[in-house]
């Protein structure tokens, strides 16, 4: 009966962008970037650990849309036990697939519900919000470390 | 059209003065609540632009020849236009300028920088936005100006008495207010907002992008000082907007932007300026679209503010009580002089992805922060999704907004 809108909120959107897995700030990271959409007011956190030269996790606090953190969750789940640069290839492809509505890397069919943003131009910004507060973590990899008080 | 002779308010024949209302989105009809954003264009401001491109072109002001003169006189007929719609005693009280934003900038600069003196306020309100905010934060900043910020009500009305409080130091040299909200939708009390800022030896201006659209105005009644307007949300084109100013303070003021136009003679030495309005225009003028912002002036007076008022204000108590219907629906503002601008939450759902998902089922509106972010701090929410409406919007397309959302909120359950 809503098939006028599943399209874009496929289910794993709405659910991500609802009760999102890794939305909380990590208790210890040694990246973080903040990203936000000044034309729309939503605003994200990313926070990283590394662990032997990789991405061990990564946390996010956000206001926003069920398109930015559904795509800040799925984030989470694709650059995890990823190396830097490797995490960096994947946010490309992102950029990529928003655009042109397709992921040719088969290992990234995790992100494929976010594809349909291709044809919502007005929401493209909000599916690569987190991606782009990732590239920014990623930049300044270790440069700022913090921990959270308990 | 006879002016006095008006005919019966029929919204199916105004629609059909409106090309762009037959377009599909998604192979449905288009149902267009995102008029306080930008308003459609009818066909005669259409047909007035082309007309001027095709028939009747050249730079204004300064040719000698005969397309010159023609298309000089075509679009200073925008300034009397501007005069009669805000009821100024004349054309010399209306500065053109490119929009609302541009005329209270013009105003920051000119009278802020040129007249107002470090140490004095300014007074705006919370439910401004950011284009009567931005350019007072920066004369604050520049020129050692205070800011200060009228609280409104929880319903979403201007607080007087909080407003008057800021008044009675006697320090405030200028109050910049709204004349309707485009979040909530409030009308302010312009009449008052004047006096009391008269009363302590301050200068008023309202923001008028919103409110000139929906009711008539008499700058004369209000006895406001400035009063800043925008084209295209009043169905003109983007673009071209004004400032209505008493004559005594443009002749004081000094210009802001320099360039032709704006001059009397130059030379190395010496600039001598213009008399106002010409004095605050630098620059070739957006000339097609005062010629096509008359057009719609013209439009808009032939149906007649009262109809206008009338009909939307149908249109906004229907769908507030469209909305109080639906569960998890929240209306913000209830205020009790609103225009036909309506904003609402949804539990649990994010306003951009309400829009989203009310564009996948044909109906347009606006939603974030509406370019009023403290406003939306001081409301404890984020972001708001907000259905305007204009002369063409229909009863049937408010129902459809409804059904719309009671399907959303199925969606998201």
């Amino acid at each position: 009966m809503f098939e006028d809108l599943r399209n874009l909120y496929q289910d794993t959107i709405m659910q991500r962008g609802k009760s999102p897995k890794h939305g909380s700030r990590l208790a210890v990271f040694d990246a973080q970037a903040k990203g936000d959409n000044p034309m729309c007011g939503d605003r994200v956190h990313v926070f990283l650990r590394h662990e032997g030269g990789r991405v061990a996790e990564l946390g996010f606090e956000a206001r926003g849309c069920a398109i930015s953190i559904a795509s800040a969750d799925l984030m989470a789940e694709a650059v995890a036990g990823q190396s830097d640069a490797r995490a960096l290839e994947i946010a490309d492809a992102v950029f990529a697939m928003v655009r042109t509505g397709d992921i040719t890397d088969p290992s990234l069919d995790l992100l494929r519900p976010l594809a349909a943003v291709s044809e919502a131009k007005s929401r493209i910004k909000c599916a690569t919000l987190p991606w782009g507060a990732l590239q920014s973590a990623l930049a300044g990899s270790g440069a700022e470390k913090g921990s959270v008080e308990a | 059209m006879n002016a006095l002779i008006k005919p019966a308010f029929d919204v199916a024949r105004i629609r059909q003065d409106f090309p762009i209302l037959g377009e599909k989105i998604r192979g449905k009809d288009l149902v267009f609540l995102d008029s306080a954003a930008s308003a459609q264009k009818p066909r005669v401001v259409i047909d007035a632009m082309v007309h001027a491109m095709e028939r009747q072109y050249a730079n204004v002001h300064r040719g000698l020849h005969w397309m010159s003169e023609r298309t000089t006189e075509a679009y200073e007929e925008v300034r009397d236009a501007l005069a009669g719609l805000l009821n100024a005693p004349d054309r010399s009280h209306i500065v053109i300028t490119h929009s609302s934003t541009e005329a209270m900038n013009l105003v920051a600069h000119s009278y802020g920088r040129g007249i107002l003196k470090p140490g004095q306020a300014v007074v705006i309100s919370a439910m401004e936005h950011h284009a009567n905010l931005v350019p007072w934060q920066m004369l604050r900043d520049a020129h050692g100006i205070e800011l200060r910020i009228a609280p409104i009500t929880d319903a979403g009305e201007l607080d007087m008495a909080g407003y008057e409080a800021l008044l009675q130091d006697r320090k405030v040299g200028l109050v910049s207010i709204t004349h309707m909200s485009n979040v909530l939708g409030t009308y302010t009390p312009a009449e008052r907002i004047v006096q009391l800022a008269h009363r302590y030896g301050a200068k008023a201006m309202l923001d008028g992008s919103q409110a000139v659209v929906h009711r008539a105005v008499d700058v004369q009644a209000l006895d406001v000082d400035f009063y800043a307007i925008t084209g295209h949300k009043l169905y003109g084109p983007t673009g071209i907007g004004a400032l209505y100013a008493k004559r005594e303070l443009l002749d004081a003021m000094p210009p802001w932007m320099g360039g032709g136009d704006m001059i009397r003679s130059v030379s190395f030495e010496v600039t001598t300026w213009n008399d106002a309005p010409y004095k605050f225009e630098a620059g070739t003028p957006a000339i097609l679209e005062g010629i096509g912002l008359k057009a719609a002036i013209d439009y808009v007076q032939g149906i007649g503010f009262e109809a206008i008022a009338a009909h939307e204000r149908q249109l906004t108590e229907h769908a507030l009580s469209c909305l109080a219907e639906i569960d998890g629906v929240t209306v913000i503002g209830h205020a009790q002089d609103r225009g036909g601008v309506v904003s609402f939450t949804m539990d649990g759902a994010h306003a951009h992805d309400v829009a989203t998902l009310l564009d996948r089922q044909g109906v347009a509106v606006r939603a974030g922060h509406h370019c009023a972010e403290p406003l939306m701090r001081r409301l404890g929410v984020d972001s708001t999704s907000r259905a305007s409406f204009g002369i063409y919007s229909t009863m049937e397309e408010v129902d459809a907004l409804a059904a719309a959302l009671v399907r959303i909120r199925e969606f998201f359950r």
